[in-house]
């Protein structure tokens, strides 16, 4: 079984390999999206504080904070919303120098620290208040979101289109006569799309990782077996569909079925909280939220493999029953 | 005879609107070539697939050495589709070895290439070869289990005349090694010259079975005489003779030579152009299958 399964394995790799085209899109797709990042993110060198200023900025004369290099003040009006920003850190600090000067400091922010220094430095009277929040930038929020959808196209196409091509070449009847078994075939696509798969996400985690200066604050042993059981239980679900029908229209059409509610529902883009409870329970169906709910608590939060565990088991769990549903219904040949 | 090495019992196929093969029994024994004929949509092509074991049949079965088709058959079995597309991007040598690891036994992938001669193209992309290399790759990939049996469907369709003989040469050298080769075909000189057996099939039915020549001898005890049709005279046609037209020319079948030939000068038929041959597999392929186009 395993020598028929590493045929099969390998020569989809070389054929994989040798397809320049698709090779091509398949690199050229992580490096765009660093590009992209770079450029969203990335850019000239920022100024090292971020102060929010409730009412006007002031007059730097009787405020000589006003006047420090390399701090950013942003007029702000709403006290709620500029501490909320201050709670989530990105404001190093919130000032209001209306009547007797008064600060809020984030005292889990270490640039809230410094920025505390320079202002008490220039206004030693100001009366202080202090906050408390973990710093969460957006683009770390999105992070996770990026590779998971990354990860769920070329799961679900990459494999679902390879197969097709075969049935309606011929190729699926050919093997069919050799002693492969619909298990091994299915397996052997299964694991040369999670080579792959890993490889590339590999790549865009170290460099839009890199570009966003992020740094996970969990174990990168976790993530990497999060993204093995995700990608499993995609590229399976992608093989669900595949494993039976012969039409491009069908299959495309059933792709984007699975692809679109996935990209809206999955928290790639927006947290699901406040969003209806039904809304939340289909979400909870597909395996691309069970991904990224668990990148994210790893990845964010520091999260163990104990917390994440019931994330792992229904990943496995849907990689299994996709599996078996793919062997169950596929058929070698066009009916 | 040796027992036979493939059974065929009772063989339906049914499909909506048709039935494909309709009872068809025979057995193969070890060691020959055994030849499945017939017109386009007789049913030979489903026929074989059911024995090949990758279409169920609607009744009858199937059995390979006294059992019915399993894992041993499938070890055993080597085929060669009338079309079969390979994976896009590998080499010869590479096709041949992505199906060298699906079988636990078989030949080296060198030996194949050698026996196939395929040597000078082992390096190149499978998808450029012409329509005779292509042939004689999935050749290899039928010999590549060192088969028991051989599947050869329609073979040598659509290759020409010099890329069919040098197929029709692997053929006999792979004969000489005593392997049993089950073969459809149209084309009735491939027949001829390298199946031991054949069966006849029409609408679904086998009509014939037996070794071409018993099958000639007993369908046959006339000669066959053609002349160009342009130069048979509109009188001659009222002759009491068995006459058959093709666009070029007559055919007359007839038991007494000499009677015919001395009727043909009477009517003043030129005989300059006069060919006599014995009958052929085709002609009794034509024979049993009927000679009108079907629709």
């Amino acid at each position: 079984m395993i020598r028929r399964l590493l045929s099969v394995f390998h020569a989809r790799n070389l054929e994989f390999l040798r397809d320049r085209g698709t090779l091509l899109f398949t690199l050229l797709l992580p490096i765009m999206l660093v590009i992209g990042m770079g450029f969203v993110f990335g850019g000239p060198e920022r100024p090292l504080f971020k102060v929010g200023v409730l009412g006007a900025t002031g007059d730097t004369r009787n405020h000589p904070f006003l006047a420090e290099h390399y701090v950013q003040f942003v007029p702000l009006t709403d006290s709620g919303a500029a501490l909320r920003k201050l709670t989530h850190q990105q404001l190093d600090l919130l000032a209001d120098f209306r009547g007797g000067t008064r600060y809020w400091v984030n005292t889990d922010s270490p640039k809230g620290y410094v920025a505390e220094k320079l202002l008490l430095a220039a206004e030693p009277g100001a009366r202080r208040e202090p906050v408390t929040g973990k710093a969460l930038r957006y683009v770390d929020w999105l992070f996770p979101g990026i590779l998971g959808m990354n990860m769920m196209f070329s799961c679900l196409f990459g494999v679902g289109y390879v197969v097709l091509r075969y049935r309606k070449s011929g190729f699926l009847k050919r093997l069919h006569a050799t002693p492969l078994t619909a298990f091994e075939f299915l397996s052997a696509q299964v694991l040369s799309r999670l080579t792959l798969i890993v490889f590339v996400t590999a790549v865009l985690y170290s460099g839009i990782g890199a570009i966003i200066r992020f740094h996970s604050a969990g174990s990168t042993a976790l993530l990497a077996l999060l993204a093995v059981l995700g990608a499993l239980s995609l590229i399976a679900l992608g093989l669900t569909i595949a494993a039976r029908f012969s039409s491009e229209e069908l299959v495309g059409g059933l792709l984007n079925l699975l692809t679109w509610p996935m990209m809206l529902l999955s928290g790639i883009w927006f947290p699901l909280e406040g969003s209806p409870r039904w809304v939340q329970w289909v979400a909870h169906v597909f395996p691309l939220t069970h991904l990224l709910d668990a990148a994210r608590a790893v990845m964010l939060d520091g999260a163990g493999l104990a917390q994440i565990a019931p994330h792992l088991l229904y990943l496995a769990a849907t990689t299994l029953v996709f599996l078996a549903f793919g062997a169950w219904s596929f058929r070698w040949r066009i009916e | 005879m040796s027992a036979p090495l493939l059974e065929v019992r009772n063989l339906v196929k049914q499909y909506p609107a048709t039935t494909a093969v309709d009872g068809v029994s025979f057995s193969v024994p070890e060691g020959i070539c055994f030849g499945l004929l017939g017109p386009n949509g007789a049913g030979k092509t489903t026929t074989v697939e059911i024995m090949e074991g990758i279409l169920p049949p609607t009744a009858g079965e199937v059995r390979y050495r006294g059992e019915p088709l399993g894992s041993r058959f499938r070890e055993d079995a080597g085929i060669l589709f009338q079309k079969t597309a390979l994976q896009d991007f590998l080499t010869v040598r590479q096709c041949i070895a992505l199906f060298r690891g699906l079988y636990t036994h078989g030949l080296e992938v060198d030996e194949v290439i050698r026996i196939c001669a395929l040597e000078k193209l082992a390096t190149r992309d499978a998808r450029k070869l012409s329509g005779g290399q292509q042939q004689r790759l999935l050749l290899a990939i039928a010999l590549v289990n060192d088969p028991a049996v051989l599947f050869l469907d329609e073979p040598t369709t659509g290759l020409d005349p010099q890329a069919r003989r040098n197929f029709w040469q692997l053929v006999e050298s792979i004969k000489a090694q005593r392997k049993t080769i089950i073969l459809t075909t149209h084309y009735m000189e491939e027949a001829e010259l390298l199946c031991d057996c054949v069966a006849i099939m029409d609408r679904g039915r086998i009509v014939a079975q037996g070794p071409p020549r018993q099958l000639l001898r007993e369908h046959f005890a006339e000669v066959l005489l053609e002349l160009p049709r342009a130069e048979f005279p509109e009188a001659a046609r009222a002759l009491p003779l068995q006459l058959f037209e093709t666009s070029d020319r007559v055919e007359i079948t007839t038991h007494d030579l000499e009677g015919t030939l001395r009727a043909l000068l009477a009517a003043q038929v030129p005989l300059t152009n006069l060919r006599v041959r014995p009958p052929n597999l085709e002609d009794l392929f034509l024979e049993l299958t009927g000679k009108e186009l079907r629709p």
